[in-house]
């Protein structure tokens, strides 16, 4: 039958009520979404199939309509390396014997300080492999700072890879989609960088907030910070590695500690990604996770230290001191509990990482 | 009787939709010059404003729900934030629609505004729940600053729509 033909083909609702419950359900689909993201966590998981997807179609497209804008660039580069190369070139003799004295330094200082390494011991960091990249999308709002690269998971780049540019920090890796990642900028409000202030070593927790400087919070020691300090990466939490530029400390308007970014002072069209995840992969991966464990060795009853097993004979009745026969006493038991308690204990592969903290930095945190 | 023949939603809804999806797109490009980058407007306001101020519609808030979705998605936001946002503005501006009718462009313009000032206040509130850190207000400023000057686009899409069906004038 059809719905005209019933007893409520005459009921007629007013349209204004019907977008009034349509506005309340997509409210409520809304609120919903919002309950139920974790971009704040950071983790795979969380960067759903959809962000991936996006990210994938807007890789191309964003990469179309940023061209004009590049190539200008470039022309304009071209243009002013043309007019402006004899002036270049003095500045860059000037800068090249400079240089030169810092390179003997340099020299100098390597052979000193592998020297000191094998003298202490020292495990030192592996170098670590970097992915080159370039942005196709840029997010610059109050509530989220992240940049598209068009490097994903065929280079493998994965999530928690910090990312640079050719003057430092730029942020590190949210989500990872085929052929583009998408970069969490130190500037988003939900960027939380574990810093440490050059000259002092005092550590703080860089935080975005959405603004073109991003705060320095829990500053620990007694004058920690002065205004031009440099800012590196402090590698607690093995989230970042140790000493990578981020910027310069500046005092905000607001009273507080803030931090001028390095790679804001040139174009963020080109970054490299660092494969780095964490400490993890500084410790002896393959050793970490041996699946064979090593063989328990039972102990041979026939070629025990304490000689054959006896059976089971009464004591002698001879009476002896009491610290004598409690001495004894337990010689017999212990080759059957040893190996209960060896194949017990918790294989190699679960253990936290041991060598990690060797790879720890050099100075002493404060 | 022309005047009661119901809006196309291709029309006064596809059409918006897709030209905020191409300048959000084309506004993320990664260009600066003189070392200042490109403003990011919230595009999506223009139809949430003008789209409540055409007519009530069953389609209009899911889409800009979609918009919304679209938004935090591209931008790498919280999912649902701009959703929320948005339809916050265009509840408010649909229960003073009625007020809104007829009113000069300045006046609108002010209403414009006074959407967007509440877009953002909500963007803020909520960012700072889901975060728990509190944006940046000069950020949050320039961004609303940046919208309020997309009026003209808002009174375009109202002059064209506003009279296409008599039910709602």
């Amino acid at each position: 039958m059809p719905f005209r033909e019933g007893p409520l083909g005459d009921l007629k609702v007013p349209l204004t009520w019907t977008a009034a419950v349509a506005l309340i359900v997509a409210v409520v689909i809304a609120v919903a979404f919002l309950l139920a993201d974790r971009r704040e966590t950071l983790q795979q998981q969380a960067y759903g199939v959809t962000r991936q997807t996006v990210d994938t179609v807007s890789k191309p497209v964003s990469g179309v309509i940023a061209a004009p804008g590049r190539w200008t660039g470039v022309g304009v580069d071209a243009v002013r390396n043309y007019f402006f190369a004899g002036s270049e070139n003095a500045r860059l003799k000037e800068e090249l014997r400079e240089m030169r004295v810092y390179r003997d330094r340099y020299l100098a200082l390597v052979d000193e300080n592998e020297r000191y390494k094998s003298l202490l011991g020292l495990k030192t960091d592996p170098p670590i492999p970097m992915v080159a990249a370039r942005v196709v999308a840029d997010s610059r709002g109050p509530f989220a700072n992240t940049r598209l690269a068009d490097a994903g998971k065929e280079k493998g780049v994965v999530v928690g890879n910090p990312v640079m540019n050719e003057r430092g920090l730029v942020g590190r890796v949210v989500g990872v989609a085929p052929g583009a990642s998408r970069v969490l900028l130190l500037t988003d409000i939900a960027s939380r960088t574990p810093v440490m202030i050059d000259r002092t070593n005092s550590r703080a927790i860089l935080t975005g907030d959405g603004g073109p400087n991003p705060k320095l919070e829990y500053l620990r020691g007694s004058e920690p910070i002065q205004a031009g300090d440099r800012v590196v990466t402090s590698g607690d939490g093995g989230v970042v590695p140790r000493g990578l530029p981020v910027g310069a400390a500046v005092k905000g308007l607001d009273g507080r500690w803030r931090v001028v970014l390095f790679a804001d002072s040139a174009s963020i069209d080109y970054i490299r990604i660092l494969l780095f995840k964490d400490f993890a992969q500084l410790a002896d991966q393959q050793a970490l996770a041996a699946k064979v464990l090593p063989p328990v060795i039972t102990e041979n009853p026939e070629q025990s230290i304490l000689g054959p097993a006896k059976p089971a004979t009464p004591p002698p009745a001879a009476p002896a001191a009491p610290g004598a026969t409690t001495g004894a006493a337990p010689a017999a038991p212990k080759p059957t509990t040893t190996p209960a308690a060896t194949t017990t204990r918790p294989p190699a592969a679960t253990r936290p990482a041991t060598s990690t903290p060797a790879t720890a930095p050099a100075r002493t945190p404060q | 009787m022309t005047g009661a023949r119901p809006l196309n939603p291709g029309r006064w809804l596809g059409v918006p939709m897709l030209f905020v999806i191409l300048a959000t797109i084309l506004f993320a490009a990664p260009i600066r010059m003189w070392g200042l980058q490109l403003p990011e407007p919230i595009f999506a306001m223009v139809p949430a404003f003008a789209w409540a101020v055409i007519r009530p519609s069953i389609l209009a808030p899911f889409a800009l729900l979609l918009l919304g979705l679209f938004l935090d998605t591209f931008w790498g936001g919280p999912t649902g934030l701009w959703g929320l946002s948005l339809l916050v503005a265009y509840a408010c501006v649909l229960a003073g629609r009625n007020m809104l009718t007829g009113q000069s462009r300045p006046m609108l313009w002010a209403w414009y505004a006074g959407a967007s000032a509440l877009s953002m206040t909500a963007g803020f509130l909520f960012t700072m729940m889901d975060s728990l850190a509190m944006p940046s207000l000069v950020a949050v400023f320039w961004q609303f600053l940046a919208t309020a000057l997309l009026f003209p686009f808002a009174h375009r899409l109202i002059d064209r729509f506003e009279d296409a069906d008599v039910r709602f004038r």
